[in-house]
C-alpha cells in the first residue's frame, strides 16, 4: 500500500502510450452471415409456426385418447369438416355474408369516428362531446346493445350493423383523437410554418403524424366489431337461408355436428389471424415500422 | 414606466419609430448594408463603418417596440418588452441571452406563431400576421423532420406544400440543398435512421432549399454534441459565404453567438429586453483564441452578468418599480 494522507486518494499516473489500430485480419470474422438454424430462430413467424403445430398435436393425441367426437372432435376430423364445408361452398357463403356485414359496419365506424374527431379537434365542446361520449359508451359492450338493436331494426343485418358501428365507433375515435393530442408541438409548428392550414394540414401533418395512434385504433376496432360480429350472429341468422359465421356455428351445435362447430370456430380465429397478421400487419411494416415510429 | 426606460439601451428606443436606419451612436455601428451576395466580409466592414445608416439599403426585418405576451395555466407571462432591433440582408443576426429572455418567444413572434400584444414585426415592408413559408424555421428539436418522409422528400416537401416550385424543379433544388449538407448518401434514408447533427443538416437543406426571405434558427446545434455542434457551425458558415442568406440565430452560448453572428443582439432576462447591439462579424472559428474575441466575448458576459446583479439588487435599490 502506498502512504496516502487520510480520505485522500490520489490516482497513479501510469505511463502514456500511443499504439497504431490492430490490422483487423487479425481479429477474424468481422461479419459472417448466420446459419440456416439461427435465422429460423429469429424469424418470429417461423417460432410461431412451431408453437401452432406443437398445439395441434397436442389437441390430436389428447381427442384421441379421450376419444369422444361429441364433446372434442379430433384435428383431423375437424380439419375434414372444414374441408368438406370449404369444399360444398357453405363455409364460404357464410365467410362472405359475416365479411360483407361486418365491412358496412366497420367503415360506417371509422366513418362516424372521423366526423367525431374532427368535430374534437375543431372546438373545445367537440372535445367535451367525445371524451364523455367514449367514456360512458367505451366500458358498454356492444352485444349489450343487441337487443335493444332488434327492437329498433328487427332481425337483419341494420341490427348487427347497428353493433358493429358501436364497437368500432368509440375505440378508433378515442385513438385518433389522442393520436392528433399527442401531435408533438414542433411537427404542429412545422406545418404551419409551411403555411399549411385546415384540412391540407390535417391530411398532411396530423394524420400521418398521428399514424400510430389511428392504426392501432383500426386495430381495436377491427378486434371488437368481429368478436361482436360472431356473437350477435349466434343470436339469429341474417335472415332464414343465409345467417353468417356464427350462425353455421350455432346450427351445427344444435345438429350436434361438433367437428363442423369447431371448423367454424376455426374459421373465425383464422380470419382474424390473417386481417391481424397480413393485413395489419402490411400496413403496419410500410407505414409506421418504415418510419420508425414503432418497433 | 420608468425602470423600462432606464434599462434601454440608448439609441435603440430614442430612434423614431419606423425609421429604416438607426442614427446610431458610434458603438452601436450600423450593419449589413453593404453585406449583399457576393461581397467578401472585409469589404462589408470597410463600407459600413463608421458613418452610421448604410445609404440606400432597407432593412428586410424590421422588429419595432414588440412586446410579447403568452399564457400558462395560471400566469400572463412578458416574454419580452419593447424589443426593436432590425435585421439587413445577407446579416447572421443572433439574439443572445440567458434562457427566459425570451429570444425564443421573440423568433416565434418573427416566425408569425405569435401575435404581438404591442409593436409590429414587418418582413420587406410586409407586417407578420401569421406562419408562412418566407420565414422557414429550423427548430432546436430533432423530431422537426416527418417521419413519414426520406431526407429527399423531406426537403421537397415545402417546396411542393407551398406551391412555390414545381415537382421537378423542386427535386433538383432537394437535390443539390442536400449535397450541399453533404447527404447525398442519405437522401433516401427516414429520418429515425439518422443521427441527431444529420438531422438538424436536413432540417437546414430543407429551409435553405425554400430560399427563404430570411432564415429562422432557434437554438439548432443547442442539442448536439460539442464536435459536430462546431462542425456544423462552421458549415453553416461555409454556408453563407457560398449562397449569402440573411439568417435570424437564437442561441444561449456567447461563444456560438460570436462566431455564427455577424451582429448580436444581447437581451436580458425576465421580460426580454434589448442590452446591446454588437458587430461580430470580423470573429470566425479561427479567431476564437485572439484576445479581440475573448475581449467580446468577456464584454457580453459582462453584460449578462451585470444583470443578474441588477436584478437581486432591484428590489431595494428601486422601490418604485415593479
Amino acid at each position: 500500500m502506498v502512504d496516502l494522507p487520510a480520505g485522500q486518494l490520489v490516482p497513479p499516473v501510469r505511463p502514456e502510450f500511443e499504439h497504431r489500430a490492430l490490422d483487423s485480419g487479425q481479429i477474424g470474422a468481422v461479419t459472417r452471415p448466420l446459419s440456416l438454424w439461427e435465422r429460423l430462430a429469429n424469424n418470429s413467424a417461423a417460432r410461431r409456426a412451431a408453437i401452432l403445430i406443437v398445439l395441434a398435436a397436442a389437441w390430436e393425441l389428447y381427442a384421441r385418447w379421450l376419444d369422444n367426437g361429441l364433446m372434442v372432435p379430433t384435428f383431423t376430423e375437424t380439419m375434414q369438416a372444414l374441408w368438406a364445408a370449404t369444399v360444398d361452398g357453405t363455409l364460404p357463403g357464410r365467410v362472405y355474408i359475416s365479411l360483407k356485414v361486418l365491412l358496412i359496419g366497420y367503415g360506417a365506424g371509422i366513418a362516424l369516428a372521423a366526423m367525431f374527431t374532427t368535430l374534437a379537434v375543431s372546438t373545445r365542446i367537440g372535445t367535451d362531446l367525445l371524451s364523455t361520449l367514449t367514456a360512458m359508451f367505451n366500458p358498454l359492450p356492444a352485444i349489450a346493445l343487441l337487443p335493444l338493436a332488434m327492437l329498433w331494426f328487427g332481425l337483419g343485418i341494420p341490427s348487427l350493423v347497428f353493433v358493429i358501428i358501436h364497437s368500432v365507433l368509440w375505440a378508433v375515435a378515442l385513438n385518433t383523437h389522442t393520436g392528433f393530442l399527442s401531435v408533438s408541438e414542433t411537427l404542429r409548428m412545422v406545418g404551419q410554418n409551411y403555411g399549411l392550414s385546415g384540412v391540407r394540414y390535417v391530411m398532411r401533418i396530423l394524420i400521418p403524424a398521428a399514424f400510430p395512434s389511428i392504426l392501432s385504433g383500426l386495430k381495436i376496432g377491427w378486434a371488437f366489431s368481429w368478436r361482436t360480429l360472431i356473437a350477435a350472429e349466434l343470436v339469429f341468422g341474417v335472415s332464414s337461408r343465409s345467417g353468417g359465421l356464427g350462425w353455421f356455428i350455432y346450427e351445427n351445435r344444435n345438429q350436434l355436428e361438433t367437428a363442423s362447430v369447431f371448423a367454424g370456430l376455426t374459421t373465425v380465429i383464422i380470419i382474424g389471424l390473417v386481417v391481424e397478421s397480413v393485413v395489419f400487419r402490411t400496413l403496419e411494416t410500410h407505414t409506421v415500422r418504415r418510419w420508425g415510429m414503432l418497433r | 414606466m420608468d425602470w423600462q426606460e432606464a434599462r434601454q439601451p440608448k439609441g435603440i428606443l430614442a430612434r423614431p419609430p419606423r425609421l429604416a436606419y438607426k442614427a446610431g451612436e458610434p458603438d452601436d455601428g450600423p450593419v449589413g448594408g453593404a453585406r449583399r451576395s457576393g461581397r467578401s466580409m472585409d469589404e462589408a466592414a470597410i463600407i459600413h463603418r463608421p458613418d452610421g445608416a448604410p445609404p440606400g439599403v432597407r432593412p428586410l426585418l424590421a422588429v419595432d417596440g414588440v412586446t410579447l405576451q403568452y399564457k400558462t395555466r395560471e400566469h400572463l407571462v412578458t416574454a419580452t418588452y419593447r424589443v426593436s432591433f432590425e435585421v439587413y440582408p445577407a446579416d447572421r443576426f443572433v439574439l443572445l441571452g440567458p434562457s427566459g429572455c425570451g429570444k425564443s418567444t421573440l423568433l416565434k413572434g418573427v416566425a408569425g406563431f405569435m401575435k404581438p400584444v404591442e409593436g409590429s414585426i414587418s418582413l420587406a415592408g410586409r407586417r407578420v400576421d401569421r406562419p408562412g413559408p418566407d420565414r422557414m424555421m429550423v427548430f432546436q428539436e430533432f423530431d422537426q423532420l416527418l417521419p413519414w418522409k426520406t431526407v429527399a422528400q423531406n426537403v421537397m416537401f415545402p417546396m411542393l406544400t407551398s406551391g412555390k416550385y414545381g415537382r421537378a424543379e423542386a427535386a433538383e433544388r432537394a437535390a443539390a440543398y442536400i449535397d450541399k449538407v453533404n447527404l447525398t448518401k442519405f437522401r433516401d434514408a427516414f429520418p429515425h435512421m439518422l443521427s441527431g447533427g444529420m438531422k438538424q443538416r436536413v432540417a437546414i437543406a430543407r429551409a435553405m432549399a425554400m430560399e427563404p426571405a430570411i432564415l429562422l434558427m432557434d437554438e439548432p446545434f443547442a442539442s448536439l454534441d460539442a464536435l459536430t455542434r462546431r462542425k456544423m457551425q462552421e458549415e453553416l458558415l461555409r454556408l453563407w459565404d457560398d449562397i449569402r442568406f440573411t439568417v435570424l440565430f437564437v442561441t444561449h452560448s456567447i461563444e456560438e453567438a460570436i462566431i455564427v453572428g455577424s451582429r448580436i443582439l444581447v437581451l436580458s432576462p425576465h421580460p426580454g429586453r434589448v442590452k446591446a447591439e454588437l458587430n461580430s462579424h470580423e470573429f470566425g472559428h479561427a479567431e476564437q483564441e485572439g484576445a479581440r474575441f475573448v475581449e467580446l466575448s468577456r464584454r457580453i458576459h459582462a453584460m449578462l452578468f451585470a444583470e443578474r446583479i441588477e436584478d437581486e439588487r432591484a428590489p431595494t435599490a428601486e422601490p418604485g418599480h415593479g
